[in-house]
C-alpha cells in the first residue's frame, strides 16, 4: 500500500511538473494574466477605490465574494473542531494540585468536596505541567500588549502596507494562545470566555456578509461598498475604501476567535480544565 | 529572479518537506513543518509577493505550529506507521 501510494504521488508529481513547462514565464509581461485583468487593477485601483495596495483592493473589494466564503470556511474549520472535540458534560478531574504563592509549597487534594472557594494564598495549578516559570510568565506578560497593538496596527494599516483582517487576525489570536502557553488555559480564558468566543467567531462573518446584505437593500449590488457612501457620508469613491475596512475588521474578528477556538479545543481535548 | 537566494531556499524547502514526512518523532516534524513553512514564505519574500508571505508566515509558521505541537501534547509522540 505504501509502494502504491509512492508510486501514484511521484507519478502526479511529475505530470505536474511536465505541465508547468507551458507556462508562461515567471514575471512575463505578454502572457495572458498581465494583459486583460492586471492592468485594469493596476492602473485603476486607486483612482476607483482610493486604496494605496493594489492586493487589499482585490482581496476585499474586487475579489470580496472569494474572500467572504474564505472567512466562512475558517468559521466552518472552528465549528468542526468544537462539534469532534469538545466534551459537553464538564468531568471535574481526579485531583487537584495547588502552590502556595508565598512558599512554594504544593498541594494535592484529593477530595474535591472540601476545597474552598476563596484561596487568596493558594494558586490552581496543571497536574501535567507544573514548575514555577517567573521569567516565561513576565516577558509574555511584558510582549502580548505589544504584539496586540501590533495585531491592531496590521488590520488597520492593511489599506497601505501589507496585512489585512486575516494575518491581524491570527497575531491577535496568537497572542492569547501565548497568553494561555505561558500562564494556563483558565487565566486565558478568563480573559476572553469561551462563549464569547464563539458569538465573536460568528459576528465576523455576520460583518462582512452584512456589510454586503447593506449595499444590495441600499440598490446597489452585493458587495458594492459605494452604496454606502449615503450612510457614511462620504463620496462614492472613499465609502469603498471604508467598505474594506469594515469587512476587513470582520475578518480580524472571526479569524481571531477561529485561532482561539480551535487551540482550546485541541489542547484541551475538549475539557476547557488543563491546557498545553 | 536572485538564484543564489533561491537555489538553497528550494533545496531546504525538498529536505524540510520530506523530513517532515519520514521523521518518526512527531514533534520534530511538526517543527521541520515550520521550518518549512517559514523558507516557503522567504520564497514568497523573494517573488515579490508580500502578502502571501505575510500570511504564510503568521499562519503557517506561526498558528499551524502551536496546533500541530497541541495535537501531539494530547495524543501520541510516535508515529506509527
Amino acid at each position: 500500500m505504501k509502494i502504491l501510494g509512492l508510486i501514484i504521488a511521484v507519478l502526479t508529481g511529475t505530470l505536474l511538473i511536465y505541465t508547468t513547462s507551458d507556462f508562461p514565464s515567471w514575471g512575463d509581461p505578454s502572457s495572458p494574466a498581465s494583459t486583460h485583468l492586471s492592468p485594469h487593477y493596476i492602473e485603476k485601483t486607486l483612482e476607483e477605490t482610493s486604496v494605496p495596495n493594489i492586493v487589499t483592493a482585490v482581496l476585499a473589494d474586487y475579489r470580496g465574494y472569494d474572500t467572504m466564503f474564505e472567512t466562512t470556511v475558517i468559521f466552518g474549520a472552528g465549528v468542526a473542531c468544537f462539534f469532534l472535540l469538545r466534551v459537553p458534560r464538564r468531568k471535574e478531574p481526579v485531583e487537584r494540585l495547588y502552590r502556595h504563592t508565598l512558599t512554594g509549597m504544593t498541594l494535592r487534594i484529593k477530595d474535591l468536596d472540601e476545597v474552598p472557594e476563596n484561596l487568596d494564598e493558594f494558586e490552581r495549578i496543571d497536574t501535567l505541567w507544573a514548575p514555577y516559570d517567573l521569567i516565561i510568565k513576565t516577558v509574555c506578560r511584558l510582549l502580548i500588549p505589544f504584539i496586540q497593538l501590533f495585531a491592531l496596527y496590521v488590520i488597520a494599516h492593511g489599506h497601505h502596507s501589507p496585512g489585512g483582517g486575516f494575518q491581524g487576525g491570527v497575531i491577535l489570536g496568537a497572542s492569547f494562545i501565548l497568553l494561555a502557553v505561558s500562564y494556563d488555559l483558565r487565566t486565558a480564558k478568563e480573559r476572553l470566555r469561551e462563549k464569547l468566543g464563539g458569538i465573536l467567531c460568528a459576528v465576523g462573518v455576520l460583518i462582512y456578509a452584512g456589510t454586503g446584505a447593506l449595499c444590495l437593500l441600499l440598490g446597489l449590488n452585493f458587495l458594492d461598498y459605494s452604496a454606502l457612501a449615503s450612510i457614511l457620508h462620504v463620496d462614492p469613491i472613499t465609502a469603498r475604501s471604508h467598505g474594506i475596512l469594515i469587512v476587513e475588521i470582520g475578518v480580524g474578528l472571526a479569524v481571531m476567535a477561529t485561532m482561539i477556538w480551535i487551540y482550546d479545543n485541541i489542547s484541551s481535548e475538549g475539557k476547557y480544565e488543563e491546557g498545553l | 529572479m536572485t538564484w543564489q537566494l533561491d537555489i538553497p531556499i528550494l533545496t531546504l524547502v525538498v529536505v524540510c518537506a520530506i523530513g517532515a514526512i519520514t521523521v518518526k518523532d512527531l514533534l520534530g516534524s511538526a517543527i521541520l513543518f515550520g521550518a518549512y513553512s517559514f523558507m516557503m514564505c522567504l520564497l514568497w519574500a523573494i517573488m515579490g509577493a508580500v502578502d502571501v508571505a505575510f500570511t504564510e508566515a503568521s499562519v503557517g509558521a506561526g498558528v499551524s505550529t502551536v496546533f500541530f505541537v497541541a495535537a501531539v501534547f494530547r495524543t501520541t509522540r510516535r508515529t506509527k506507521d
